[in-house]
This record gives C-alpha cells, structure tokens and sequence, in this order.
C-alpha cells in the first residue's frame, strides 16, 4: 500500500474536496426555499381574497399550493440534506468526497427536477397525488440525482479513516437507503400509466408521504443533531445506547404510521398506523432525554448561533411528533382530520425542525468548507430569530385554526361558512408568520450567494493573475 | 450497528416490513377488487362514468381541488329505526295504550323517555316513529310486537355522525366508491364542504357552472377562489349561446356580453355530478327512502 494513502487527510483537503458539491447543492436550495416560502404566501392571499387569481390558471390555489409545498420539500430540505450528509460523512471518516465531480452533476439534475416539477404543477401536469405532484420527467431526475449522491456518500462513507461508527452515521445512512425505495415504489405504483387501482393508490401515498415528510426528514434532521450538539458543546453525545434506542423504535414504529383512522380502507389498515403512532412517543422521549443530556449545562453562548439553530429545531422535532402521535390516535383525529392542524404540523415538520437543523449546520460548515468568514455574521444571526418569530406566527395561529375548525365541524349546526370565517383571523397572523419567514429565507440566500460570488471571484482573480504572471525566460526563448 | 452492512440491513427490515404491510398487503387484497353488489339488489356499484366525467376528473386534478375538498364521509355508526306505517284495525287511543304497557317491562325501559315523548301529542299521523335510534334486536322485536298488535311496520337502518347530518352522504365513503377513480383524490383537508355526494346534494348544472364562475353569488362570502379561467367572456352574436351561464346582476359580465363554459368548465360539472355515492353496500348498509310521491 502507497504509504500516501493511509496518511490522514487534513481538514484542508477534507474541505476543498467538499466545496463546489456543497455550493451547488445549498445555492439552489437556497433559491427553492424563498421560492417555497413565496408561493405559500400567493397560496394564503386566497384566503384574504378569494377571487384574485380568478383569470391566471397558474396562481389559482389548488397549484399553488401543492407546489409551495414541494418547492419546501424537494426544493429545500432534500438538497440542503444531502449537502449536509456528504459533510458528515466526509468529517467523521476523516477522508475527502470521494468522487468531488458526481455531486455537482446531480445538484444540477436535482434542481432541474425541481424547476421541471414546479412548473409542471403551476400548468396543471400534476399526478393529483400529495408529495407526489411531480411530472414524470421530473421524478427521474430527482431519483436519478439522488442515487449518484448516495452512491458518493456510500463510497465516502467506506473509504473513512476513521472505522468506527458515530451515531450520525446510522440515522444519515438508513436516510440514504429509504428514499430511494420509497420513492421508486411511490412512482411505479401511482403515477404510471397503469396505476394501482381504487383505494391502493391513497394507502401507498399515504406511506409513502409518512416516510418522506416524517420518516425521512426526522433521520437527517436527528441524525445531524446528533453530530452537531456534541460537536458544539465539546462532549460526547449522551449516549451512543440511547441513540441506538432511538434509531430503532424511530425507524420501525416510524415507518407504520401515516393511515388516517377513518379512512375508507379495509380497518386493519388505519388501526396498525394508530398503533405506531401512540408507540412514537417512545423515540421521541429516546430524542428528547438525548438532547437534554448532551447539552444540559453546557456552557456555550448561543446568540443566534448553530447551536441556537440546532436546539430551536429540536425543540420543533418534538412538538411536531407529538402532533403527529396526536393524529393518529383515534380519539383525537376524529377531530382533527381533515382540518388546519395537520398542514400546521407539516410546515413546523419542515420549516420549525428540519430548516433549523440545515441553517445550523450549514451556517456551521460553510466557514470551514470555503476557508472564509460568513459574508454577513450578524444577518445569520438575525435569521434566527426572524426563523423563530416567522415559526411561531405561521404554524401555532394555523393549528389553533385546526382545533377549533375540528371542534365546530363537529357540530352539524355550526354552518361551514360559520367556521370558516371564523378561521380568517388565524390566516392573518399566519400570513405575517410566512412573510416574516420569507424575509428570514431571503437572509439565508444573501449569505449564501455573497459567498458563492466572493469565492468565484477569488478564483478568477488566481486564474488572472497566473495568466499575467510573466513567462519564464526558457518559454519566451522557444 | 458497528458496520455499515448492519445498519443496511436493520433499516432495510424495518422499511420493508412496513413496505410488505402499507404496499403489498394492500395491492394483493384490494388490487382485484371488483365491482360490489348494492344491498337487496342486483345491481353492480360503482356505474362506469361518462366519458366526459371521467376527463372531469383530470380537470379536477389538474387545478387541485382537492388542495380544499375532501370526498370521504365519516359515520359515527348505524342505527335503526321502527317506523308505524298502518295501525290496522286499531285506533290512535288504543295504540297509545299499548304503548303505555310496554313502558314498565325491562327490555323498553332505556326506551321509556323516547316512547313517551313521541307519543304524547300524537294524534295518529301515519308513518310515525316508533323509535328512533336503536339497535338491530330491539328493532325487530318491537316490530315482532307490533305485528302481534295487528299494526304495519317498517324498520329502516340508517347511518349517522356529523357529516351525515351535515347533509353531505347518507352512510361513510368505502373502498368501493372509487373503484373507477384514477388518479383516487381522497383529499386531506376541508375549507370547503365533502364533494363525495355532490352530484345528489347539487344537481343543476347550471347552478354547478355559475358556482365555479362567482363562488360569492352562490354563497355568499364564499372563500372558494372563483374559476374564471374555466369559462369564456364572449359578445353575444346573432344567437345568444345555448350553454351561456344565467348569473345574478352583480356578477353578470358587462351588457351585450354572455358567459360560456369552456370545455373544461363542462366536463368538470359533469365529474361532479357524477360524484353521488348513495347506494347502500355490505360494509355501508342503509335503507334508502323510497321518493313515493314523484
Ligand atoms: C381555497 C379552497 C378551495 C378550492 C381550491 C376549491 N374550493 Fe370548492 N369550495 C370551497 C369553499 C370554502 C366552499 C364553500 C363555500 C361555497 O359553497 O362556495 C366550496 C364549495 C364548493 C362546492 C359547493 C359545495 C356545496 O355543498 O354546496 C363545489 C361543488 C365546489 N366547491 C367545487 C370545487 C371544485 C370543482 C374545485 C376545483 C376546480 C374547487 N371547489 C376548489 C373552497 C375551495
């Protein structure tokens, strides 16, 4: 063996390895989240004026939304993921990306798929299925974008120095395995041209929305607090045999929830789902007596900073799960179904845990990756905070909505236009909510972009001056 | 969980159980599903839609409908009720009295509040209810009682919960009803009302059509976004256009001008009013009222 090979790479080739894949993969996402956050916010002006898109077939709410959603999901959170993924893997094994150049590629493809799938749905080309609206076209550059990424963290993952496992390591790597199956099986089943039939095509979709928007999300999201926390606090996380229990009740009761109760499918269907939705809790105390371990007591100023991030979104993860556990048990759904609540625990799913966790860690990794300081320190801080004001205005006043919008739908006297006119006031403050999160989002982007130009203009600046720089004598001869 | 491998196979256990339970079960016990067979009857249910209903659907799809409507109904449960329909050779008096006589017995005691209320002013207008909610085996016996009596009866079996009081179905959405759905758009939340019975509760077309054209002139503050795309603003020519939408003066287009549906705009009115899931089934039953009087 070439005695090169089994030095350790320092942190310096560790970082350029990493630089042009993470920049490509966060400057889009970075673009979908204010695209995402700026379409919901045309979504919600419908509620404050019904008719005003009434003659423009591309802003009419039932598109809009659904492609605010995916924008926030596909746009954001699976790019910003897999850029944080390969970080970690390429840290924790102590070994450059292998194979630098296949990420930029499927960045690229990746935001294609996006671009593609987003104005498929603003022209009507939708599958008509939740999570699944994307073209065709679209879905097989997201899938196959995502398959060379994981192929990259696979062989980075076993090319590490460092053999031995970190928790992070299992969450981020059952991630990189389930979305390819569950979208692969989402796509040949539903939104081919012979398609499963009748109330099949709703139960796939409904596991396959469970293990993206909460599966999913949830293993990268704790995975990569997981290596955050301890990282920050300068201790070890508490400890490696919770983190393994709650890997395990995560990902198999996890994986069963997602049937509403009621559903019109045969029972055994929904009552197993119910039955993973109580058996959730588990994990999320698991998470939450982790988290609290870690870091309790630690003396870190936090001002705004990653560790702010990374608790905020935590802190999300469990009031988000607890919805969660909440609708599926059947008492409470009967209520629930159907109402604000469950779009309220979605968006704190994305934007309340998992957008904080990827700010945290981006804002972490960016200055060691580019070798430079953030552009503008105090905006990153500033974003926290908006994040956590635009949060809190969005998504509390929309699950109030639910539950009182549940509570009077279940009086059949209370007419609908009763309830929902009732439910205009939370609207409103949701509205701000989204706005003051666009401007949080737009906060990001600025970082982010700045970054992106200065570093470009460093290289071309290099490249000029090894132009300029005068020929030696021999040359000049020749 | 100390290699890579391990982890590999633990997550993909735990995926792939839940993949055998939510994907395969499910396409293996109800892939085949064939047409049900409506209740006391030998009709087949669901009918085939029109092939105009059946591109509504892709209308319906394409503007996302379903991003507001849901087109599932909820039942609490389903009850029966005894109805008397002919008293025979008796008279009202009498049957009061014989209503009287089972009120102290055991078996109608939890009905004995029900009983009487409903017989206190009743002066022998027929069908009357008996009663109201009960179960299967309280309702045949006091039809066998009645029958002993000399009366005519009849027991029906009805559906109830919130969403049928609302008026939006008459029993709960099941796997049947959208056997000839592709793509199934259940939907997930309600800002508008169920469109599982739409075609029974909003029969006219017209009103459908005018409805997606102004929401606000059908009901009033409606938050439904109006439609408008769907339909063309046009000069009325020689003859004014058969299809042309009848609206309300504050929505009507400027004079001289008629509002026609679009293709579009047809087909998704015909999809809606093929939405009507008011069959009973097996796993649904209900008595339908039969309409006597036409
Ligand atoms: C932003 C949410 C929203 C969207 C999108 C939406 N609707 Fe509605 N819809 C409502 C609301 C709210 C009502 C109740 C008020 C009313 O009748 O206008 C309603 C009522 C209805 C009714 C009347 C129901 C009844 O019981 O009288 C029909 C039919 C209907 N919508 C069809 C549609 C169709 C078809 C589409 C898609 C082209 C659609 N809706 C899109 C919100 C929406």
């Amino acid at each position: 063996m070439n005695l090169n090979e089994t030095r350790i790479s320092t942190d310096a080739e560790i970082n350029a390895s990493l630089r042009v894949s993470l920049l490509a993969l966060f400057g889009g996402a970075a673009v979908w989240l204010v695209v995402g956050l700026a379409l919901g916010v045309v979504a919600s002006l419908t509620f404050h004026k019904p008719d005003m898109f009434a003659n423009c077939s591309l802003l009419t709410y039932g598109r809009v939304a659904p492609a605010a959603n995916d924008a926030l999901l596909y746009g954001f959170c699976l790019p910003a993921a897999l850029g944080v993924i390969l970080w970690i893997f390429a840290r924790l094994g102590q070994t450059p990306l292998a194979l630098p150049i296949v990420p930029v590629v499927a960045a690229n493809l990746w935001h294609l798929g996006v671009l593609t799938g987003l104005v498929g749905i603003l022209v009507g080309e939708t599958s008509g299925h939740i999570w699944l609206e994307f073209s065709r076209a679209a879905s097989v550059l997201l899938f196959a974008a995502f398959l060379l990424i994981a192929m990259t963290a696979a062989a980075t993952f076993g090319a590490r120095r460092e053999r031995e496992l970190h928790p992070a390591h299992w969450f981020l790597f059952a991630a990189l395995l389930w979305f390819p199956w569950i979208y692969s099986t989402a796509n040949l089943l539903l939104a081919t041209n012979a398609p499963v039939r009748g109330v099949v095509q709703p139960i796939i979709g409904w596991w396959f929305a469970n293990n993206l928007v909460f599966v999913w999300l949830a293993l990268v999201g704790v995975g990569t607090a997981f290596y955050l926390l301890p990282k920050i606090v300068e201790r070890p996380l508490a400890t490696t045999g919770y983190a393994l229990f709650a890997f395990l009740t995560l990902i198999f009761f996890g994986a069963w929830c997602g049937i509403p109760a009621g559903a019109p499918v045969p029972a055994w269907l929904p009552t197993l789902s119910s039955l993973a939705g109580g058996l959730l809790i588990v994990p999320l105390i698991a998470i939450a007596i982790i988290v609290i371990k870690t870091i309790g007591g630690a003396k870190v100023s936090c001002s705004g900073g990653p560790f702010c991030f990374t608790k905020f979104g935590m802190v999300c993860f469990i009031l988000s799960g607890l919805m969660y556990a909440a609708g599926a048990c059947p008492k409470y759904s009967r209520v629930l179904e159907f109402t604000w609540f469950g779009p309220a625990q979605v968006q704190l799913q994305m934007l309340g845990f998992f957008a904080m966790i990827m700010f945290g860690a981006i804002y972490e990794l960016l200055p060691r990756v580019m070798n430079a300081e953030l552009p503008f320190p105090k905006l990153a801080r500033l974003h926290f905070w908006v994040s956590i004001v635009g949060v809190s205005l969005f998504v509390i006043p929309l699950a109030i909505a639910g539950v009182e919008q549940g509570i009077k739908l279940q009086h059949a006297n209370v007419a609908l236009a009763d309830v929902n006119a009732s439910a205009l006031m939370f609207f409103r403050i949701s509205t701000i909510g989204q706005l003051i999160l666009l401007l949080g989002s737009l906060l990001f982007a600025l970082n982010i972009f700045v970054m992106t130009i200065r570093w470009k203009i460093a290289l071309f600046k290099t490249a000029l001056a090894a132009i300029k720089a005068p020929l030696p004598v021999s040359e000049v001869k020749a | 969980m100390k290699t890579g491998l391990g982890v590999f196979i633990v997550a993909a256990v735990a995926l792939g159980s839940s993949w055998c339970g939510f994907v395969l079960a499910p396409t293996l016990q109800l892939g085949g599903a064939k047409l049900a067979t409506v209740l006391n009857s030998t009709d087949t249910y669901p009918t085939q839609r029109t092939g105009d209903a059946t591109l509504g659907l892709q209308i319906y799809r394409a503007n996302g409908c379903a991003a507001c409507h849901t087109e599932q109904v909820r039942q609490d449960g389903v009850a029966c009720e005894v109805l008397l329909t002919g008293l025979g050779k008796n008279q009202p008096e009498e049957f009061k009295k014989f209503v009287q006589s089972l009120l102290p017995l055991p078996e109608w005691q939890h009905h004995s509040k029900e009983l009487t209320a409903a017989f206190k002013d009743w002066n022998g207008t027929l069908p009357q209810v008996v009663l109201g909610k009960t179960d299967k085996e309280s309702a045949d016996k006091m039809a066998d009682l009645l029958k002993a009596a000399g009366c005519k009866s009849e027991t029906r079996i009805y559906a109830f919960g919130t969403d049928i009081a609302r008026g939006w179905g008459v029993r709960r959405s099941v796997a049947a009803d959208f056997l000839y759905d592709n793509p199934v758009q259940l939907g997930s939340l309600r800002a508008g009302p169920d469109l599982a019975n739409i075609g029974v509760r909003l029969a006219d077309a017209n009103v459908q059509l005018q409805h997606l054209y102004a929401p606000q002139s059908v009901a009033k503050n409606s938050t439904m976004p109006a439609f408008r795309y769907l339909f063309e603003i046009r000069k009325i020519g020689s003859t004014p256009s058969p299809d042309a939408v009848t609206l309300p003066k504050e929505f009507a287009p400027a004079a001289g001008c008629e509002v026609v549906p679009k293709t579009e705009a047809k087909q998704l009115v015909a999809y809606l009013l093929s939405l009507r899931a008011n069959v009973p089934l097996y796993e649904a039953p209900f008595t339908p009222v039969i309409s006597a009087k036409p």
